[in-house]
């Protein structure tokens, strides 16, 4: 139990994906000008994630590992997770429609996100068991969904300043997040 | 569009990293050293010209509605590919880029050039293109990453990936000054708030240089307008 603890506080803190491991860059200085869309976009990239790497470890397991075919990961999860994306964007057309409308274009830009990917890619590698993945899944997406929606506020404030013409818009967003970078190095004491 | 056209808008006026701002995963990462940005784009490099290659080949027989995914599909049986020869032959390089190498499937510059591009376009034009974005990608990560490595380790290093790592070229040590530079070194740099300050440094820089270039050319069009009505 207390290591399951230990691996959602490292995932969301101490390894953040987005300030530590680099993954996710495009969604966050792209979306992360308001609040109430950093949210949304948090909550549908989870929704994603967690989906998608389940699916995607019990297809490794069960299919790739044993055919010895795991040259075929990229190919089988770029499928299943773009396949995914589409299944959410059509519940979402369903029953929010107007956080549809909202979302616009990003929606089905979350299969490029680097996010999705990289936890299929990466639960491979450190080797988890099933619970495993579906902890280490969401508290990956919980964590980037806490940076999302920080940088958005620091962003909606940098727009009520006055910034120097060369850094307005992404350069100052950028060193602010690199004032965020060195914040969470203070958590690497924790685990 | 001839082909000189292709390649000063895909290196200079619409470069990937800083004007166009796609595909920035990898530029944060990948930048701590010159190696590494060299071996990234190579592969981005290799997978833009196959991809824009076929899917300019065949881009009269696919359906609209599913041209995404079918991009997709060929982006990453490409990445397979390319990820499997530099498994086999530059190990070192591809230890370096870890997950990076499969992650070039969803960068959003291949699947942005197969649908801007390479799905309009002969063949010819889509390959040069190919080229000359994996060129400004390259151009984009090098700038990063020369910062990065020279203030950030102190000296630059080049290592051979395909002789298994060997060190070919090292700049202040051909000097013989490489204590020094090094113990003088900004370790914060090869760190993620290094990659995150330099980045966006540069990318001001950049910014500041295109709205400079802007007014002059809005100050001698202006020159010119004026010149016209006076001899009018």
């Amino acid at each position: 139990m207390l290591s399951y603890l230990s691996l959602a506080i490292s995932c969301v803190l101490v390894s953040n994906i987005v300030l530590t491991q680099f993954l996710g860059i495009c969604p966050f200085l792209g979306v992360s000008k308001s609040k109430k869309s950093a949210l949304g976009m948090g909550l549908a990239v989870m929704g994603v994630t967690v989906s998608s790497s389940l699916i995607t470890f019990g297809l490794y397991k069960l299919v790739l590992a044993p055919l010895e075919i795991q040259y075929m990961q990229t190919v089988v999860y770029i499928l299943v997770i773009a396949a995914l994306v589409q299944f959410v964007e059509m519940l979402i057309k369903k029953f929010f429609p107007t956080l549809y409308e909202a979302f616009g274009v990003y929606l089905p830009l979350i299969t490029t996100n680097c996010v999705v990917l990289g936890v299929c890619l990466n639960v491979v590698n450190l080797d988890y068991n099933l619970l495993q993945v579906l902890v280490y899944s969401l508290s990956v997406t919980l964590g980037y969904m806490l940076v999302l929606f920080v940088f958005s506020a620091i962003r909606e404030q940098l727009e009520r300043n006055s910034v120097p013409k060369a850094f307005k818009g992404v350069p100052i967003a950028l060193i602010a997040a690199a004032c965020m970078a060195l914040a969470f190095n203070a958590f690497s004491g924790i685990i | 569009m001839k082909a000189k056209e292709i390649f000063k808008e895909d290196i200079f006026t619409k470069n990937p990293i800083y004007i166009l701002m796609l595909g920035m995963c990898p530029s944060l990462a990948i930048t701590t050293s010159i190696d590494n940005a060299l071996g990234m784009t190579l592969a981005v490099t290799l997978v833009l010209v196959l991809t824009n290659l076929v899917v300019s080949l065949i881009r009269k027989f696919i359906p609209t509605e599913v041209r995404l995914p079918v991009y997709i599909i060929i982006i990453a049986t490409f990445v397979t590919c390319i990820s499997l020869l530099v498994e086999a032959y530059a190990y070192s390089l591809y230890e370096s880029l870890g997950i990076f190498l499969p992650l070039i499937t969803v960068n959003c510059i291949v699947l942005g050039r197969a649908e801007a591009f390479a799905s309009r376009n002969k063949v010819g034009h889509s390959v040069l293109d190919g080229l000359a974005t994996g060129l400004g990608f390259g151009l984009g990560l090098l700038s990063i990453s020369f910062v990065r490595e020279l203030l950030g380790t102190g000296n630059i290093v080049l290592h051979n990936p395909f002789a298994n790592g060997k060190e070919i070229f090292n700049l202040f040590g051909l000097m013989g000054i490489e204590e020094i530079t090094t113990k003088y070194a900004i370790n914060l740099l090869t760190s993620g708030t290094g990659a995150f300050l330099v980045f966006g440094l540069l990318m001001a820089a950049v910014a500041a240089f295109t709205n400079y270039r802007n007014n002059k050319k809005e100050k001698s069009v202006q020159v010119n307008v004026k010149e016209v009505s006076e001899n009018a």
